[in-house]
């Protein structure tokens, strides 16, 4: 994206729907070829221009997007899905991923049908109070973040204490990691616009 | 299956422990985890970012949240594929340390959030050592891993100076990322499995 494009960047956690610019040149589409679209996974992918900017790694992209379809999408067992996007969005908002906040809370907001608290971990930060089992949720989620890793016995035992068993605390250590990856490229690649 | 998953080596799970159960009921993130390892250190192509560069970026970024089994590999990584750079690296290891996320939200309301901390620049007397590329790269990678939220479009342009390409700034981007995903999910994973008594423990297979 040349530095004639209007960026509007946002100054709030937000819920709405952002843009994304690159700072870098995504390939262009036109260029893209079969290997290209095998990195993408979803052939729609290649409208984006973030994902036009990572599949210049094509299969660095492709493993990272199963394992990220996984970690989200695999419902047929384990934590609710509304608590693998909470988990994705206290991530973001301790990292400071505004445009990645922006959309595991909106889906954090349309599985759990709990958009006001979705709203108030934004406005107000990981401290806010959203009842046991999600303030463990999220309590986990920053301790992963944090550097050096502050995750401990502390934060088994309160996940355990709201209810989750093994499998379900599993997909808040893979949800939560996962989006201290996402949130570093999105961070540093580029940035979001209104 | 998977041979040798290099996050269960990691994370100390043996085959038939209650956690190799519950890792295999996500199967496809475990063996796309696995694959994003091998893509980024056995990659088709490493004309834009060597393997060596790659494995003292790894040991730099693991190093910086503090020694454990993850940092010994790619230590032990380092010293197979670059050994003249271990020690440099470790030195610039214990420079960098600090606690972090840290860093600037964009100016507004969100500043009051904003937290001060190290901004890490390469020893001037040990860039020879280093060379121009891998010092840049590890200046970005400590941006990335303790301060994300501080990075800006003039670090991509600080890399493009230093001879990365667009192409190798992504792989780059994406292994210091990927690593910051690794590290937790195996940090996770140990504290779970000594919750559950001996890691290896198979007499809860599910």
């Amino acid at each position: 994206m040349s530095a004639a494009n209007t960026v509007n960047p946002p100054v709030l956690f937000t819920q709405d729907e952002l843009g994304w610019v690159a700072w870098i040149d995504p390939l262009p589409e036109a260029e893209l070829t079969e290997r290209h679209f095998a990195g993408l996974v979803d052939r729609s992918r290649a409208k984006s221009e973030y994902f036009r900017l990572l599949v210049r790694d094509p299969e660095v992209l492709e493993a990272r997007t199963k394992t990220d379809k996984d970690i989200f999408y695999n419902t047929a067992d384990g934590l609710p899905r509304a608590e693998r996007e909470l988990a994705a969005a206290a991530t973001s908002r301790y990292n400071g991923c505004i445009y990645c906040a922006s959309v595991h809370a909106r889906f954090a907001s349309t599985y759990s049908k709990r958009r006001d608290d979705v709203q108030r971990l934004l406005d107000e930060g990981i401290g806010a109070d959203l009842g046991e089992r999600w303030n463990a949720v999220v309590r986990a989620s920053v301790a992963l973040a944090a550097t050096p890793i502050a995750f401990g016995e502390d934060n088994i035992n309160e996940l355990r204490r709201a209810g989750l068993d093994d499998a379900e605390i599993v997909d808040v250590i893979n949800g939560a990691s996962f989006f201290n990856w996402a949130n570093r490229l999105m961070l540093s690649l580029g940035e979001p616009t209104k | 299956m998977s041979t040798t998953d290099i996050i269960d080596t990691l994370a100390g799970i043996e085959p038939g422990s209650s956690l190799d159960a519950i890792r295999a009921r996500r199967a496809q993130a475990r063996e796309n985890a696995q694959k994003s390892y091998l893509a980024l250190f056995e990659p088709i192509d490493a004309s834009d970012f060597s393997i060596a560069e790659r494995a003292a970026v790894a040991l730099f970024v693991t190093g910086l949240h503090g020694e454990s089994p993850v940092t010994a590999f790619y230590r032990a990584k380092l010293a197979a594929e670059g050994a003249s750079l271990v020690e440099a690296i470790e030195a610039e290891i214990a420079r960098g340390e600090t606690s972090g996320p840290y860093g600037a939200f964009p100016a507004g309301p969100l500043s009051m959030e904003n937290k001060a901390g190290l901004i890490y620049r390469v020893a001037a007397d040990r860039k020879p050592a280093l060379g121009t590329r891998l010092a840049a790269a590890l200046e970005h990678a400590h941006l990335l891993v303790l301060r994300p939220r501080d990075a800006a479009s003039a670090d991509m342009k600080a890399l493009l100076g230093a001879g990365w390409s667009n192409t190798g700034i992504v792989a780059l981007s994406q292994l210091v990322a990927f690593l910051s995903f690794q590290v937790r999910v195996v940090a996770g994973l140990r504290t779970l499995g000594a919750s559950l008594g001996r890691p290896a423990n198979a007499a809860a297979s599910a």
